[in-house]
């Protein structure tokens, strides 16, 4: 008999009476493992119950290790911009250059652009207030924490920040009025559609549609905030790209944001990791109380196989392969529940859920089978130096 | 005769005990560790997300619009409103004063930079602030500045007398530690008259630490190049001291950049306390919200109005949450985990004991007096390995803490009956099974050997 038939998984009857009718030797041993299974199913089931309960929890720990810092740094987006792309020296930006920044980083899906243009416009006293044109759709969905009452949809409707609007246009019963500004002698009239609140410079300013801007001060957009999706050598690698196409811009990254994210990350990925190494090493420890227990347990068919002559190799094969078996059945169970479990977690704490990764599973089994066999190894080592008689005797 | 029994299976079966303990103490530590952890995540990770900078700004309640394009202020110098730079240290007198972790004053300059009569003299934002100015509110010192509230400033200077320049800030103060090595090189002192020059307009004025810049008619020395990737990296920013004498309004500051570690919102933090019954606005008033906190500074600072910064403010909440949330169900998974190791653990070594169980029972021990025995081994093994087990958790976390987060995580010794009870509980829980199976089984089948 050799290692290489032993059979890696536990076989139906039909199969080991197959076995049995062409391979004569490998059926006892075969019979061996089915019946030690089979009749002692309680110890058996709570040794595959170990092996499933650590493989599971070590395949969800380690789907979530992977998937969080994705499901973090699409999070850490409502930060919103991380890139910030400026014309030089005050000039605007060609006028196709948002279609190329959107060419650039269309390929990665959830990256926003949003151009903006500003403008110092004079009200009717003569007080000096900057608007800015801009696209609502998208900087309503880059700019996440922007607290407004209501968005424009109508023409000649602006966005007011608070600040301006308590100056501008001051309240007259339930609703504010209608304002006029000038920019280079060009005057028009807006109604304020909505308040917009954010505690920083946003609240000094009206925001108008970009065309209507356009139209009325014929300034094109001179920045364009870009909240590029990815890790940070990713987005480094973004603004290397869109440097290359738009050369007449500066492309900053927003250091505040990109520094806090990888601040927070970098810990809750170090917490994480600590985390799922002793939840992982825990389970190991499980399997390994049991399964020692369990095989330590059986020292008197260890004892009665030595009696009746088996060698050395065999009995080590013998447990090697259950244990090995016991490993293979477990992971597999296990990883399909801890991807479930993974799942779970990522439903309810990220309202997304976990991708299940099956890369993982080539080290799930390999832990499995790992530990299983040294929980194997451990007490027949401990077996080999006792004499067959002493153990059968039950001392 | 029973504590005899108790005692004489401690000693005579060491090993068998030990691996039980091992399994327990392990399994403990585990949990205990864990559970710390998760407990102080909130905190650390709240003082990790103040790397994003200030959440709160306190501005003075009538002012003239900001007219500010790209980092470039429009507004006349003097228009507008100011607060005065006495009512700051009262910050650190505000109710939750020590969730503040640090507060910068601002005060925008616009300035002529450029040598004597030069024509070309252009105009540029000095920005006064603090740097790490020492402060004193009642008998308390503290410091405070843009180098705790703005950790994302990098300041390239000169270290001492001819060192190579180096590049400080991301070795200086972690944010949200009100601690720093007076040595960071290249950031000015706040009661000097040196400067920080951005770093593009450095670059077009060509200059570099230790040159001298001429800004509205005064030599200052650079001490340093500031990068911040934010509209800083085109001005000068200088002492706040120096700012006001420019503009000849001492004690003027335009506003305050606060930090502070805040609560998320919920349904309480966002009503009006205009509108609360006395004892919801105690509530309201006593929980670390950004929106009591913003009101607790309006009270302290005359004449204010403190106001959220959205952006920082509101996410934080989410991230957090998230964060904590991912923790609870990891340390669900530990304590799991190790209940199960702990539960094997046991359940095998009462499993080898049949044979004594049988023995007790040819003798007329009766099923009760059985399993009080195994009871009182296991309660004495779960308290020693709970206590052994509690004190390296401790350890573990305390290493987790210092080596993830540079700080301290604080075990509450509160935790210590509640994990007791967790040990004892998980113990007697994983053996009752096998006792109860160990104490069903024939004697004579034990003693004859037939498992």
């Amino acid at each position: 008999m050799t290692m290489s038939t032993v059979p890696g998984t536990l076989l139906t009857p039909r199969q080991v009476a197959d076995r049995r009718a062409h391979a004569p030797h490998t059926s006892m041993f075969a019979r061996m493992l089915v019946r030690a299974a089979v009749l002692r199913r309680r110890r058996a089931a709570s040794a595959l119950l170990a092996m499933i309960v650590a493989a599971a929890v070590a395949t969800a720990m380690m789907n979530l290790y992977v998937d969080v810092q994705a499901k973090l740094r699409t999070e850490f987006r409502n930060y919103g911009a991380n890139v910030v792309i400026v014309a030089k020296d005050g000039q605007s930006l060609p006028a196709d250059a948002l279609a190329k920044v959107e060419s650039v980083l269309g390929a990665k899906s959830k990256t926003l652009a949003v151009p903006f243009a500003y403008a110092v416009a004079r009200t009717h006293d003569g007080q000096s207030v900057v608007v800015v044109g801009t696209d609502f759709a998208r900087a309503r969905q880059l700019n996440h924490w922007w607290k407004v009452s209501h968005w424009p949809n109508a023409p000649n409707e602006a966005l007011v920040g608070m600040r301006a609007a308590a100056i501008l246009s001051p309240k007259v019963g339930p609703n504010r009025q209608p304002f006029e500004l000038t920019f280079q002698g060009k005057a028009i009239q807006l109604a304020p559609a909505g308040m917009l609140q954010t505690g920083a410079g946003e609240d000094s300013r009206i925001y108008l549609d970009q065309s209507e801007f356009q139209n009325w001060t014929g300034v094109a957009p001179s920045t364009i905030e870009v909240a590029a999706n990815g890790t940070a050598a990713e987005v480094e690698a973004s603004i290397r790209q869109l440097a290359q196409v738009l050369p007449a811009a500066d492309i900053r990254p927003v250091r505040q944001i990109m520094e806090g994210e990888a601040n927070v990350l970098n810990k809750t990925r170090a917490t994480l990791y600590a985390s799922a190494t002793l939840v992982v090493l825990t389970s190991a420890l499980c399997v390994l109380a049991t399964l020692i227990g369990w095989v330590f347990d059986r020292r008197r068919d260890f004892a009665i196989m030595k009696a009746l002559g088996a060698s050395e190799r065999l009995i080590n094969g013998f447990f090697a392969a259950e244990a090995a078996a016991l490993g293979v059945v477990g992971a597999i169970l296990g990883f399909f529940i801890g991807i479930g479990v993974a799942a779970w977690i990522g439903r309810v704490n990220f309202h997304a859920p976990v991708v299940p990764r099956f890369s993982v599973f080539p080290y799930i089994l390999a832990g499995s089978v790992a530990v299983a066999l040294i929980s194997a190894i451990l007490p027949i080592e401990l077996l080999r130096r006792v004499q067959p008689a002493i153990i059968l005797r039950g001392e | 005769m029973f504590p005899r029994i108790v005692y004489e299976s401690f000693r005579r079966q060491a090993r068998r005990k030990l691996l039980a303990g091992i399994a327990i103490t392990l399994g403990v530590a585990v949990a205990t560790a864990m559970i710390a952890v998760a407990t102080d995540i909130g905190d650390k990770i709240n003082r990790e997300l103040r790397s994003y900078g200030a959440n709160l700004v306190v501005t003075p309640q009538e002012d003239t619009l900001d007219v500010e394009v790209g980092g470039v202020n429009l507004k006349p110098p003097s228009d507008g409103a100011f607060l005065n730079e006495a009512d700051l240290p009262k910050i650190r007198g505000t109710f939750w004063h020590h969730n503040i972790v640090g507060f910068s004053p601002m005060l925008p300059v616009t300035v002529k930079v450029g040598e004597g009569n030069n024509k070309d003299a252009k105009d540029v934002t000095l920005l006064g602030t603090y740097f790490n100015k020492a402060l004193r509110f009642g008998k308390e010192d503290f410091t405070t500045g843009v180098k705790i509230t703005n950790p994302w400033w990098k300041v390239e200077g000169k270290c001492g007398d001819g060192a190579e320049p180096v590049l400080s800030g991301a070795e200086g103060p972690r944010p949200g530690r009100v601690e720093d090595s007076p040595a960071a090189c290249g950031w000015p002192n706040d009661n000097s008259q040196d400067i920080l020059v951005g770093e593009r307009l450095a670059a077009k004025l060509a200059k570099k630490p230790g040159d001298t810049l001429e800004v509205a008619g005064r030599q200052l020395t650079i001490s340093g190049i500031l990068s911040t990737g934010g509209a800083e990296d085109d001005q000068i920013v200088a002492p706040l001291a120096l700012a006001q004498q420019i503009l000849g309004k001492p004690g003027a500051i335009r506003r305050v950049y606060v930090s502070a570690l805040t609560k998320p919102p919920d349904a309480l933090s966002v009503r009006d306390p205009k509108t609360m019954t006395p004892e919801v606005y105690d509530r309201w008033y006593c929980s670390p919200y950004v929106e009591s906190i913003a009101y607790q500074l309006q009270e302290v600072i005359p004449h204010s109005h403190a106001e959220q910064i959205r952006q920082v403010a509101q996410n934080e909440g989410t991230v957090l949450s998230r964060i904590k949330g991912l923790m609870l169900l990891i340390t669900l998974a530990a304590l799991f985990a190790s209940a199960l190791a702990v539960s094997a653990a046991m359940a095998t070594a009462i499993y080898e004991r049949r044979v004594e169980v049988g023995l007790m029972k040819a003798l007329g021990a009766g099923n009760l007096a059985v399993s009080a025995i195994f009871f009182a081994e296991a309660l004495l093994l779960a308290l020693i390995g709970g206590i052994a087990g509690f004190s390296a958790g401790a350890l573990l976390a305390r290493q987790i803490g210092r080596s993830i987060f540079n700080s301290q995580i604080s075990i509450e010794p509160v935790l210590f009956p509640i994990i007791m009870t967790i040990a004892v509980f998980v113990t007697f829980a994983g053996s009752a099974a096998a006792i109860r199976r160990a104490v069903k089984f024939d004697p004579v089948f034990a003693l004859r050997g037939e498992g």
